[in-house]
């Protein structure tokens, strides 16, 4: 299968003063033409960090530190702003931020701030301009009289559709949506999330979905992949992940336990005691096993590497490599 | 005593909406519907949850409760007294006995207090123990009972040196230490990580039961809701639609807003990937400024009819035991069969 994207030894560090955070630690992954790549993980393992660093544009005092990321045969680490800004960014990979419908400019219609992305990037007479913008709020699914409306004059569903048109209409393969569904309300977001796989299909589109709820990854993501403290711990197709065999990893089972379900009845429900690691110092050794309920000698002082124990099915822990 | 510990009868709070100039000269006046006709009994040592989408009226009714605002209508009554207005004395009672968790446990705490400080704070406002020692005492007592263990770790500590989850039972802490009757707890672990979470929800649920407290669970998010709260309450702008014990609720749930809800929550189970999900719900919430005629929902409604469409809300009736709804159609929707899953 085509990929779109490969990301080999990615490393993004934080340069504060009491030393690097080591935000992003040596991952590898790639992700397949027309699918959806679930990234998934508590608050501070990363999973933000790594979608801007994607984009070759870390929040400071972030910086790549190390690693590939090889878009269309060339590693983008390599290019400088200009090139970036000219023939990556949003041209073969966009993001939708976290929130991003929150910084529409308030002071301009819907159209006009469309108008001003889209000129920057393509030569297009106003007329062509605006109808390729009516093209791509229409496929995202609102008429074209909000075009001519201000953003408070929109609901959040619809203001996080409009940023979606604006990460697709400069046509990328590739679209990162970070935590899209976060702030709205149950039935928006099921509204979004169908829309998302509508555009999948209709432009054959790759995503990589970030969120922190892997209930929502169930409904959206081909493959999953869990991070904690800066590493991987697993990746998985949905039915490795979700299905009856469950997954692997004891962060991914344990977190998958700990997720309340609405149509099944629970008397207890899991949880994983302590809280995540400090990325100054992120601890020897595997970095779950301060947490991890079938911690072995092994896992306090080698790093699990992420080995592949079944087909598509990654693993970083010793305790799933002996079971093979 | 009774078994009801609050009941609210009718209760109303309506702000005046900005008007323009028109309005001003001819006298116009607009409200928005915040809670509009709310009616509820909780009993004595249940967790009652209410639930609804943002924009729907539940902090409202919460804040209604904590007493930091008044109803513009309608009664509040507390353990069999009306507490609808009190006076200033009666209010520090009231307070005492009604506590409240903040969503946010990074902003609802004083960063120049350490643990210490903000347990303290309650007991010396109240004028409860009688030296500084004796309210450090009680202070230590309340981080024992949040399972903040050893206290004397926590008690020297400052928020930022806590963990989300650990704040939230300092802020659980801070409630319970001038022994309330009462916790509106307004999603008190949505901003809390997922595997911490649950731990959190069951501190809660073991001293509410070592306590015998009572718990108004404030949250928008169906699936905790069902599994910490006996009894729920859905809120659709400003009125309660459905209510019933949490199992019933959910699995026989009645009012076409619950069901859209319902279908709308997502759940960790394979197979989902390639479908898009039915949520059977059309448009957008309308502004409480502009409620409806009729039943309020029916503009969003696949199932209205004309007489849904006038004349007042329906009221909320028993349909089962325990099981509450407003709807005048929900036996035909039941008859219809599964058909909006």
């Amino acid at each position: 299968m085509e990929r779109v994207l490969d990301v080999r030894n990615l490393k993004v560090y934080y340069f504060t003063s009491k030393g690097p955070v080591r935000a992003v630690d040596d991952i590898s992954f790639y992700i397949n033409k027309g699918e959806t790549l679930g990234v998934v993980g508590e608050s501070g393992c990363g999973k933000t960090t790594l979608g801007t660093a994607l984009l070759n544009m870390p929040t400071p005092p972030g910086k790549v530190v190390g690693g590939e990321i090889i878009i269309d045969g060339t590693n983008i680490l390599e290019l400088n702003e200009n090139q970036l800004r000219k023939n990556v960014r949003w041209e073969k990979i966009s993001m939708v931020f976290q929130g991003a419908m929150n910084s529409l400019t308030p002071a301009y219609t819907i159209e006009k701030q469309m108008l001003e992305t889209l000129r920057y990037h393509r030569e297009l007479d106003e007329q062509e301009a605006r109808e390729r913008i009516k093209k791509y709020v229409n496929l995202v699914g609102l008429s074209d009289d909000v075009l001519k409306r201000y953003p408070h004059e929109l609901s959040g569903g619809m203001k996080q559709r409009i940023v979606i048109a604006m990460a697709l209409f400069l046509e990328p393969e590739l679209v990162i949506c970070d935590e899209p569904t976060t702030a709205l309300d149950v039935v928006v977001q099921a509204q979004i999330i169908n829309l998302l796989k509508e555009l999948k299909q209709k432009l054959n589109l790759s995503f990589i979905f970030v969120t922190h709820d892997l209930a929502t990854e169930a409904e959206v993501a081909d493959r999953i992949m869990v991070m904690y403290a800066g590493k991987i711990a697993e990746i998985g197709t949905n039915d490795q992940i979700y299905g009856e065999q469950g997954p692997m990893h004891p962060y991914t089972s344990n977190l998958l336990a700990a997720t309340p379900r609405l149509h099944k009845k629970v008397e207890k429900l899991n949880f994983i005691p302590g809280s995540p690691p400090d990325l100054l110092n992120p601890p020897a050794g595997c970095r779950f096993h301060l947490r991890c309920p079938v911690v072995m000698e092994k896992c306090r002082t080698e790093e699990p590497p992420l080995k592949e124990v079944e087909k598509d099915h990654y693993v970083a822990c010793w305790r799933c490599y002996e079971n093979e | 005593m009774s078994d009801v510990i609050f009941e609210l009868k009718n209760v109303k709070k309506w702000f005046p909406a900005r008007r323009n100039l028109g309005q001003l000269l001819s006298g116009e006046r607009k409200w928005i519907k915040a809670v509009d006709g709310v009616s509820l009994k909780i009993k004595r040592g249940e967790i009652f949850g209410l639930i609804g989408e943002s924009g729907c009226g539940k902090t409202t009714t919460g804040k209604l409760i904590m007493k930091l605002m008044e109803p513009s209508d309608g009664q509040i009554i507390f353990n069999g007294e009306d507490v609808t207005h009190l006076d200033k004395e009666r209010l520090g009672q009231y307070k005492r006995n009604v506590q409240m968790i903040f969503q946010d446990p990074y902003a609802s705490m004083n960063p120049r207090f350490r643990a210490v400080d903000v347990l303290t704070e309650p007991l010396e406002i109240h004028g409860i123990g009688k030296s500084k020692a004796e309210r450090e005492e009680l202070a230590a007592k309340a981080l024992e009972a949040v399972k903040l263990t050893p206290p004397e770790d926590f008690l020297g500590r400052y928020a930022h040196m806590l963990s989300g989850g650990q704040r939230q039972r300092l802020a659980t802490a801070r409630t319970l230490i001038l022994s309330p009757d009462f916790i509106v707890a307004d999603e008190p672990v949505s901003m809390i990580d997922l595997s911490t979470r649950a731990e959190i929800l069951h501190m809660m649920k073991e001293v509410q039961q070592s306590m015998g407290l009572t718990y108004l669970y404030i949250t928008h998010d169906l699936s905790t809701a069902r599994y910490f709260t006996d009894r729920i309450a859905v809120m659709y702008l400003g009125k309660i639609v459905e209510m019933g014990y949490a199992d019933d609720l959910i699995d026989k749930a009645k009012h076409p807003y619950t069901k859209a809800l319902i279908s709308a929550v997502c759940e960790p189970v394979s197979g989902k990937v390639n479908q898009s999900k039915e949520v059977p719900i059309k448009g957008e919430i309308p502004s409480a400024a502009n409620i409806p005629e009729g039943c309020r929902f029916h503009p969003r409604c696949l199932y209205a009819k004309p007489e849904c469409m006038q004349g007042e809300d329906p009221e909320l009736q028993e349909v089962e035991n325990g099981h509450y709804v407003a709807c005048i159609r929900y036996k035909e929707i039941e008859e219809m069969g599964t058909s909006w899953r």
